[in-house]
Parts: structure tokens; C-alpha cells; sequence
């Protein structure tokens, strides 16, 4: 990794350059009932819009890279046949500026199932090659459990990773196309003393970190608390909305639904989205429901990000961010159902 | 002012078997139902060719795994291939109408394109299996999924053991593949049929599937290290028929299981098939019965 260090008001320099490319980045969408600021990632059209300083967003950056409802193929249908039209949806690169740490391994994370050595998936893939990422570091938040997750500081995956050392930027170079944009800067290599200055702002932010989840050997315990107790009073107090599915940045978790055009002349195959939480997820035909109960589907999503998915890649799937927890209807958030899951923590429901 | 070049994947990918890989993520054979028999009131077998010659003559598949089936507009979903692996892409599917596309199914006639892809997922290891007795144990629709094995059994059946086929259904109605009973008794093979209750005109005996099979593994004094079992059924069944397999010291690693799950995709993306945290598409449908304990939930 290379680095380069650049004063703070040649950001917009930065931006300016990139602008004639789409940017997606984290901007002010409103105010919440005490008066704080919401933030979402769109799309920036103004450099003023930009909100590097955010907190959290509500959503993660998941609807550019799994939109929502995608149609993965058309069919023109005839009168003895169909033929098949497939396209990735995916026509411009853009430019995400201002992710953190947690946002960046989410889509790190999501790369090894969807773009493993099984069956990678174009439509993300495709996205995904054409994205030019630009990190920023955070200020951690009451809810984020990132630290306990090993999410709060990102390796790979990022073009550029930004670190504001008070009147100046320290960028963390990991691209050949970042190297050349940050050198059309006016920019220097870091100095001893910036060196230091950015390992006590890593260190200085490590500190404020509240939230933890023990992890220890939590494969294992969720396996022996397969049937405890807890699972069914969490259940009791899930509403099955699947909020928390919507909002995570590695919810993958998709129907597929066939659609034929009014005219009759032609189809579609669109995928949705979709949660495990969800009553008829796993539904078969026939009407047999493998998890009927709220407390299969709840104990069923934690045992995917915690326990499936760190036997298959060694890490867990959820990164931290606390996003369920906070748009969560019933309040249900991960550190305080893993800890009663551990026999931690009394009075949980 | 730069901007950012856009990268195509399928030209990106160097390496051209990845390229492949994502450009036949969503690639569907074309297949022609060729012929339908009603087999019940409810299920019929479709017979279906893959119309591209040289598709059908590379499509190739082992006992027990499955195709995704399309019609386009109306839906897709996982279906075991019933028919012999010999016959490659010349498949046949046995599809009881209860949703969507597959009552649509039921009402296409004879010439229908549909789209296939696959074959996915795992599969019964009849090779491994040669030189021992196979007792294969199917409950309602279970019966469709072991047909492929069956007839792969029947095919080489001088290098197995004793082959016992223990087959229940509800009713005498409801028995798939009547017309082939004969045929494979005279493989030498040893059919038991049973259903829960009778009509008028049915022989045979009446009861769960776990009274006859009782009563096979109190008759044979053979059945034991040297028998492979192959189970499918109703998810209630398969507690009961393992145990039993268990209590007959079968090896926990020769008794095999295939399960169904809800699939949107086949491919180990939806996530609709996950038990627990095993994709069923890809590490199933075919379990041993040690995977099969080592997973919550999955029978």
C-alpha cells in the first residue's frame, strides 16, 4: 500500500475530478424526531451535498450491488417457443465516496459467496468490477459492535481510504487508478510525524468503541443452544417484518418471481430481495413450512451470520454495523441476543 | 476530469473458465415435453428432450440430483430427474400439479419448450454402493427421486447384492409407476408395498412404512454392515425409517437421505434451501445420515 498525505480543502479537487462520473455517497436526508440528522447513501450531484462527517446511514449501500428487485432476463415469447435475452444491468461505473470500514468488508464479505468458485453471480459481479471505492474513517456510535466483529479497519477492497488528521487528509492508496487521480493532487508521502498522528487517530478511535459481542467459541454455542429457552422468548417478541434483513449490508437472501407482460409477447424474471424472517421463506410446495414459528426464522438468520458462515469462510457474515438493531420495530438488536444466548444478561424479553 | 473506464465481466475475466462460469449463470437449455403420462390423479411424468443435439448428448447427470424447470412467465423450480443417467439430456420428470407453474404443466400439451438448467447438487454414490445389498425406502412422491438410482441399480445388476425396494403411499390411487413394479421384480429385486389405507380391491398389506420394514429386518438376517440404504419421503418419515437403519446397525455414513427445501435459484445464492447454514443445493439434496444429524433442523 502506498500513501499520500493532502491538505483538507483539496478534497473537493478530488471530487471535482471524479465528477464527471456517477457518485454515490452519504448525504442528509432528514431529521429525526429529536432533531438529528438521517443519512442515506444516493446519488451527489454537489460536492456541498457530500456529509463525510455522518455517523451511520439507515441503509447500507446494498440496493447499488443487489438492487432491491432486479430483472435478470427477458423472454420474447413466440408462437411455437421463447428466446432468452440476458443482461447484467450494469452500463457505468461509479464512484462510492465516503464508505466505512464496516460498509467496505460487508461488500467484502458478500464477494465470497456471490463471487466464489461456485457459481459466481454476473449480475453482482458485474456491479461490483465497475465500482471505484473511496473509504473514509468513522466515529464509532453507541450501536456499532464492528470492533468485536474485527470489521473496524479494512484491508482490501478500496481504491482509497481516507483519514482526516485534523487539518489534513491521509489517504491510503490501494489502486493503480486511485494512485493516479490522488497524483493529479497536490500531494506529498506522509512525514514521520504524520505517521505517528495517523496511528493515534486509529488508536484514539479504537478507544471509543462502547458496544461488544463475545464471540468466543460462538459457533460452537449456538449449536448447544440450539433449543434453549431464549431462542423462543426472542421469538415472541419478533414481529417477522424483516426490517432488519432490508437494512443489513450482507442480506443476500432472494426470491425469484416470473411476470408475463400484458401484450402476451413478452416475459420476465425478476429477484426480489427477500428475508428469512419472512413467514413463507421456506415454504415448500405442498404447504410444509421447514420454520413456521418466528423463533426458527429469528434463531435461523443468527445461525447463517454467525455460525454457517464462519464454518464456510472462516468469518463471520455480519460486520457490525447495528443497523438491524436500530430500525428493528421490537428493538431486538444482535449484542443483546447473542449475550442471552450466552447465558449473559438477564432480563432480555 | 477522468473517467473511470467500464468493465465488461465477461470480457474482463482472463481466465476463461471463470468467463464461462458467469455467462452460464443464467444459460437454460431448451428441452421438449415430448410425451405425458398421468401416473395419478395428480402427478404425471413428463417426458422432456434437450432440443440441441449435441446439449443433449453432453447434458450428463448422476442419480439423485435435480434441474431447475422454467416456463417462462409463469415460474421456476427444482425437480429430481426420475429417468436412467444413460439417457442424458432424454430426462423425464414426475411433477404433481400444486402451484402455479406446475398446474400449468399439467395443462401444456405435447411440443411445450420449457427451459432447463442444471444438473445441480449432489448425488446417491451408486458406484461406491456395488458389491453390497441396497435396500431403497420411499414414501408418497420420495419414490421420484429414487427412480434415477433404481434404474441405475438395474442397469449393472449382477455386481449388487440383494436389492430391496420398501415403498408406502396413502392410498392404492396414489402408487407411482404401477406399470413398472413388474419389470423391476424381474431384476430380481424385492418389492414391498404398503399404504395407509385401502380400497376394495387392494391385496397387499395396509400401515405405516416402518411396520414392513420391521418386518424386512426381522426376516433377513443379512441386513447390516454390508447394506447401503437410500430414504426419501415425507419429513415426518425420516426419523422413524433411520432409526430404524440405525437400530440395524447400517453405518451412519451409508444410510443416504435426499431432502427437500424450497429453491429459487439452485445455485447457492438464494439462500431459501439453507438448513441451518448449509445450502441444500449445493451440499445436498443427497445426505449421508451423519450430515444429516450434524445439521439442525434438517429432518
Amino acid at each position: 500500500m502506498l500513501f499520500r498525505v493532502f491538505a483538507k480543502d483539496h478534497l473537493i479537487n478530488l471530487y471535482d475530478i471524479l465528477a464527471v462520473n456517477h457518485i454515490v455517497g452519504p448525504l442528509c436526508k432528514g431529521l429525526d424526531r429529536q432533531g438529528a440528522p438521517l443519512y442515506d447513501f444516493d446519488f451527489i450531484y454537489d460536492f456541498a451535498e457530500l456529509q463525510l462527517d455522518y455517523t451511520a446511514t439507515i441503509h447500507s449501500l446494498k440496493r447499488f450491488v443487489l438492487p432491491p428487485r432486479e430483472t435478470l432476463c427477458t423472454f420474447d415469447l413466440q408462437k411455437d417457443g421463447w428466446r432468452k435475452q440476458v443482461d447484467f444491468n450494469a452500463y457505468k461505473p461509479t464512484v462510492y465516496f465516503g464508505l466505512h470500514a464496516c460498509d467496505i468488508n460487508a461488500l467484502n464479505k458478500l464477494d465470497k459467496v456471490l463471487t466464489g468458485n461456485v457459481y459466481p453471480d454476473p449480475y453482482y459481479a458485474a456491479k461490483r468490477k465497475n465500482m471505484f471505492i473511496i473509504g473514509v474513517g468513522c466515529t464509532p456510535q453507541p450501536f456499532c459492535f464492528c470492533k468485536s466483529m474485527g470489521t473496524d479497519s479494512v484491508l482490501h477492497g478500496f481504491d482509497l481510504f481516507l483519514t482526516d488528521l485534523g487539518d489534513a487528509y491521509f489517504a491510503e492508496i490501494h489502486s493503480a487508478r486511485a494512485f493516479a487521480f490522488i497524483n493529479s493532487l497536490e500531494c506529498r508521502e506522509p512525514r514521520q510525524s504524520e505517521h505517528q498522528r495517523f496511528v493515534e487517530v486509529a488508536q484514539e478511535r479504537k478507544s471509543r468503541f462502547t458496544c461488544q459481542v463475545d464471540t468466543t467459541d460462538l459457533t460452537k454455542i449456538l449449536d448447544l443452544e440450539f433449543q434453549a429457552e431464549v431462542w423462543r422468548d426472542w421469538g415472541r417478541k419478533c414481529l417477522s417484518c424483516g426490517t432488519c434483513a432490508n437494512v443489513c449490508p450482507t442480506c443476500y437472501c432472494y426470491g425469484i418471481e416470473e411476470n408475463v407482460d400484458l401484450g402476451l409477447q413478452h416475459a420476465g424474471k425478476t429477484r426480489h430481495l427477500y428475508s428469512c424472517n419472512l413467514i413463507d421463506f421456506a415454504q415448500v410446495a405442498g404447504g410444509h413450512n421447514f420454520r413456521p414459528e418466528s423463533h426458527d426464522r429469528l434463531k435461523y438468520r443468527y445461525y447463517h451470520k454467525h455460525r454457517g458462515f464462519v464454518e464456510a469462510f472462516e468469518e463471520s457474515l455480519c460486520v457490525g454495523c447495528g443497523r438491524c438493531g436500530q430500525s428493528c420495530l421490537a428493538s431486538i438488536t444482535v449484542p443483546e441476543v447473542i449475550a442471552s444466548v450466552r447465558g449473559e444478561g438477564g432480563d432480555h424479553a | 476530469m477522468h473517467r473511470l473506464p467500464f468493465v465488461d465481466v465477461l470480457a474482463e475475466q482472463q481466465d476463461s473458465s471463470r468467463k464461462q462460469d458467469l455467462a452460464s449463470f443464467e444459460y437454460t437449455f431448451q428441452a421438449e415435453i415430448t410425451n405425458v403420462y398421468p401416473l395419478t390423479a395428480t402427478e404425471k411424468l413428463y417426458q422432456l428432450q434437450i432440443i440441441d443435439p449435441g446439449e443433449r448428448q453432453r447434458f450428463s447427470f448422476q442419480p439423485g440430483q435435480f434441474v431447475m424447470l422454467e416456463l417462462p412467465g409463469i415460474g421456476e423450480a427444482p425437480f429430481s430427474i426420475s429417468s436412467s443417467p444413460i439417457r442424458h439430456g432424454d430426462i423425464e420428470l414426475c411433477i404433481r400439479g400444486v402451484g402455479n407453474l406446475t398446474n400449468f404443466l399439467a395443462r401444456a400439451p405435447r411440443g411445450t419448450i420449457v427451459g432447463i438448467s442444471g444438473p445441480f447438487g449432489t448425488s446417491f454414490p451408486v458406484e461406491k454402493m456395488q458389491g453390497h445389498d441396497i435396500m431403497l425406502i420411499a414414501g408418497g412422491l420420495g419414490l421420484v427421486p429414487l427412480r434415477a438410482p433404481i434404474f441405475a441399480v438395474l442397469e449393472n445388476r449382477s455386481r449388487y447384492g440383494n436389492i430391496d425396494i420398501i415403498y408406502g403411499a396413502r392410498n392404492p390411487a396414489e402408487l407411482l409407476f404401477t406399470y413398472q413394479y413388474d419389470m423391476w421384480r424381474q431384476f430380481d429385486i424385492d418389492l414391498s408395498i404398503i399404504v395407509d389405507s385401502a380400497d376394495a380391491d387392494w391385496q397387499g398389506p395396509v400401515g405405516r412404512i416402518t411396520t414392513i420394514l420391521e418386518q424386512r429386518i426381522a426376516a433377513a438376517s443379512n441386513i447390516g454392515k454390508n447394506t447401503y440404504a437410500i430414504v426419501c419421503g415425507p419429513p415426518v418419515m425420516f426419523k422413524f425409517v433411520c432409526d430404524m437403519l440405525i437400530k440395524a446397525r447400517l453405518p451412519m455414513q451409508q444410510i443416504f437421505v435426499s431432502l427437500e427445501r424450497r429453491m429459487h435459484c439452485g445455485r447457492g445464492k438464494c439462500c431459501r434451501c439453507n438448513i441451518g447454514s448449509t445450502y441444500t443445493c449445493l451440499e445436498g439434496p443427497v445426505f449421508d445420515y451423519w450430515s444429516v444429524m450434524n445439521l439442525k433442523e434438517a429432518i
